[in-house]
């Protein structure tokens, strides 16, 4: 392929030339970033939550009547017995959070008691007996708390939390060496022992927001019942019987007092819909980076073909007189997808280094990670085999000229 | 000639179809992605109180010291010790503090069921203060915090809910259990973002419900329902009394300071109170306070998200790529007309005519992308709504001044981008074009 008499032709049309180069350069920085985007939140999207979410929901109820401490915690026992009794409910445990709600309790975590500056947060969950069975959540060492170690306590008051369970994540980053198991650690903020009785497989924080990134993995269970306003109940229905048990469900908490609120719009909250909730703007952003690209990718070709056809069209009889000198179809095709692949070239040279620099400003902006190289490679191929597809209609057109248009109109 | 070179240009829209609608689909895509984005930025980039931002600051003091802060700044409210002392020095022209409560409501007649209603427990500087409208009533007064009186003020919302919207000022309402006089009923008020509240995150809540006394609110011990952030400085005893006079912040204040003198003086004031708390004994650290005005802590807080500045930086790019596709394909429709400027020119019209003639015709093909755009800026708005939470997709919404700009964005960006185009058009050499055909 001769490239010179192609670089030549390039001088005559020079504006068109470095419009396309630079749409294709604006192009590729944005899409590579939109698609870094997508992969970096949909990663965040698809964590696990540790828990059996597709039989699991959860019921939001608030005491009426604001009874005493006694009356909440004699209540929340009727209500717990009355939904395990439900034909289409497997278990129940009351919570005061529970994972993606998006907010709780978190603590900082301590090994030794007079530690001073706090480095390890992690959230804590109030339990009972049922809550590992609840959840779905299995222990990987030690054992489950049991019914006779489960207090209840008001917020103000210190935790209760003699023994715990922790979660896998919390025990490898807080026992490197070895095993949590009978260990002491301090969870209650102050110098309180809490000895370490089971750890859980993988269990996540109750928020899912980037605070947290770094402790999204870290649970300190506690066996008692919070005694708020406001309490959860975590139900897992029987397998395939969600619907049924959340239909029923509070009707049970009805029948038992109806000194209670339970919300219409997220008193029942399907674990489904928690997690639609938690990752909300993560899934928006993603499908917003996805349109913009696509639409982006879309106008970027029709570009270059209206582009190419006005030089095709331009170029009749240039094109007519090289065929009737003797160049083949596939010539005049090549020349045109040659010219297309050197402009391209050139856009996406540009356009990397432009990807890269606006992936740097997003870091120090947005505190998000660096771009990663292979990004930009799938960006520079998939832009430069848009531009080869993209110019093949007008390229097969101008190899459609009959060198009898070199002798029209001279 | 205005009239003429409008209707040449229209005529032309329809000359080479595929380019007018490649030209068209670009700036209206851009135009409307760029819309879109920015009225949701718009937004939540806000000023909610612009008549009085920068009189109005959060006062913050550093009560945990160097070890526990929060990389050196103070926590991002009060603890009561701190939060009663500032109200009760009164040292600014107005002082409120407040906390969230979320109270249960009885409303009348048997069959209805209870519900939940959100609002502060504040004081009455609070309602002057933030500029609170009345539609029935007022505030109540300050005797009234010192008797730790049993009065509310409900929302316009809540007031139609339990009085069916009828002046309701003097009747009682049942919140928690408790009854309350209802002093006075906003009228829809709801500031976004709710610039005074960042501390429990809400600055794009559902708006307020209600407002009773903090002084009552604390004799009947009602629960935050809002953030309690205790630090690592967890372990301050039993009871409710241990925790309220621990070290754990819940309590907002902010404070009214009309002119700099008054700002100085209070940041004085703020000092030398943490220097005798630590005087005292209380604090082992020396004065660390902030006086932060509304936009500094909206800055501070980071209200607007992050996906919000993305995106509309994503759309802004998006409509720069789509700019410079028009102007390439500009280039393309008018050089396709060469022959034609070449005879207009030999005819004797001046480049300035044909100047004038094709960035109408430009202005044209900005109008169309415009109407294209208005259209996907509404379908856009409705699509808002399914891909981000409803707290802020509630706040983008189409209106006159919006679909003004769209237009004149979408005219305006491509006559500026038809510039290059024209010129090139108006730099045809009409001999050779003559000479050619």
């Amino acid at each position: 392929m001769q490239i010179k008499p192609i670089l030549a032709a390039m001088r005559h049309h020079r504006a068109g030339t470095v419009l396309i180069a630079l749409q294709i350069a604006l192009t590729l920085a944005i899409v590579c970033n939109a698609l870094f985007i997508i992969q970096q939140r949909m990663a965040r999207v698809s964590r696990p939550s540790g828990v059996d979410e597709s039989n699991l929901f959860v019921i939001q109820n608030f005491w009426a009547d604001q009874s005493s401490p006694q009356r909440i915690d004699a209540q929340m026992r009727a209500d717990l017995l009355a939904l395990r009794e439900l034909g289409s409910v497997q278990d129940v445990a009351p919570a005061n959070s529970f994972p993606m709600r998006g907010s709780g309790w978190d603590n900082f975590i301590k090994t030794t008691p007079d530690q001073i500056r706090s480095t390890l947060d992690s959230a804590i969950y109030f339990t009972d007996d049922h809550t590992l069975a609840t959840l779905g959540v299995s222990l990987i060492e030690g054992r489950n708390f049991t019914s006779s170690e489960v207090g209840s306590q008001t917020p103000p008051d210190p935790m209760l939390a003699s023994e715990v369970i922790i979660s896998k994540a919390l025990a490898q980053t807080m026992f490197p060496q070895g095993s949590a198991l009978g260990k002491t650690i301090y969870v209650s903020g102050g110098n309180r022992p809490s000895t370490v009785i089971g750890v859980t497989d993988t269990l996540q924080a109750h928020t899912v927001a980037n605070w947290m990134n770094e402790y999204a993995y870290n649970a300190v269970l506690v066996p008692a019942r919070l005694l708020t306003d406001r309490t959860f109940y975590l139900v897992r229905s029987r397998p395939g019987q969600l619907a049924a048990a959340m239909r029923d469900a509070p009707k049970a908490l009805f029948a038992q007092s109806r000194m209670r609120i339970i919300n219409r719009k997220d008193g029942v909250m399907s674990f489904a819909q928690v997690r639609k909730a938690a990752y909300g703007r993560d899934v928006g952003m993603a499908i917003l980076m996805g349109i913009v690209s696509l639409v982006l990718l879309a106008i970027t070709a029709a570009g270059i073909v209206g582009l190419t056809s006005f030089w095709v069209g331009q170029r009749r009889k240039q094109i007519g007189i090289r065929r009737a000198l003797g160049a083949t179809r596939h010539d005049i095709l090549s020349y045109f997808l040659t010219e297309n692949l050197l402009i391209g070239i050139t856009g996406v040279a540009i356009g990397a280094v432009l990807a890269l620099g606006i992936n740097l400003w997003m870091v120090t902006q947005f505190e998000m990670a660096r771009l990663s190289l292979a990004y930009v490679a799938i960006g520079v191929i998939a832009l430069l085999l848009l531009g080869q597809g993209a110019v093949l209609a007008p390229a097969v057109r101008a190899s459609n000229v009959p060198p009898v248009e070199a002798t029209r109109s001279v | 000639m205005f009239g003429y070179y409008l209707e040449l240009g229209l005529r032309s829209l329809r000359r080479n179809p595929l380019l007018t609608a490649l030209m068209v689909m670009a700036i209206g895509f851009g135009v409307a992605a760029s819309m879109i984005t920015w009225s949701v930025f718009r937004a939540v980039s806000g000023n909610p109180i612009p008549q009085k931002s920068s009189q109005l600051f959060t006062a913050l003091i550093d009560s945990r010291g160097p070890n526990n802060n929060n990389h050196g700044e103070p926590p991002q409210a009060l603890n009561y010790t701190d939060a009663t002392a500032l109200v009760r020095a009164h040292k600014a022209v107005h002082q409120t503090l407040f906390y969230n409560v979320s109270l249960s409501v009885l409303p009348g007649g048997s069959d209805s069921l209870p519900f939940t209603a959100d609002g502060y427990a504040t004081n009455a500087d609070f309602f002057s203060m933030f500029d609170a409208p009345f539609q029935y009533g007022s505030a109540w007064s300050a005797s009234d915090d010192d008797r730790h009186a049993a009065v509310a003020v409900i929302s316009h919302e809540l007031n139609e809910q339990l009085f069916g919207g009828a002046d309701s000022v003097g009747r009682e309402v049942t919140l928690g259990m408790h009854t309350y006089r209802v002093v006075g009923v906003t009228a829809h008020w709801d500031p976004k973002p709710r610039f005074y509240d960042l501390f429990d995150g809400n600055e794009f809540g559902e708006p307020v419900q209600m407002y009773v006394p903090f002084t009552r609110a604390m004799d009947l011990q009602i629960d935050t329902a809002g953030n309690n952030n205790c630090g690592s400085l967890m372990d301050y005893g039993n009871g409710r009394d241990a925790w309220l006079h621990g070290e754990c912040v819940w309590i907002p204040v902010w404070v009214e300071l009309p002119t700099a003198a008054d700002v100085e003086r209070y940041r004085d004031f703020l000092t030398a109170y943490a220097d005798e708390q630590q005087r005292a004994g209380r604090f082992h650290w020396a004065p660390n306070v902030r006086l932060r005005d509304v936009s500094n802590w909206l800055d501070f807080e980071h209200v607007v998200p992050a996906e919000s500045r993305i995106s509309l930086m994503v759309s802004l790019g998006f409509f720069a790529i789509c700019l410079v596709n028009t102007i390439g394909l500009l280039l393309a429709k008018f050089m396709r007309r060469a022959p034609e400027i070449g005879v207009r020119r030999a005819l004797g019209a001046p480049r300035r005519q044909i100047y004038g003639q094709f960035l109408i015709e430009a202005g044209t093909v900005g109008l169309a992308g415009g109407l294209l755009g208005l259209l996907l800026t509404a379908v856009g708005m409705l699509g808002v709504g399914l891909l981000f939470e409803s707290d802020i997709a509630r706040l983008a919404h189409l209106d006159l001044s919006l679909m003004a700009t769209t237009l004149l964005v979408a005219i305006f960006a491509t006559v500026l981008a038809a510039f290059y185009p024209a010129w090139r058009a108006a730099q045809v050499q009409p001999a050779w074009q003559l000479k050619s055909n």
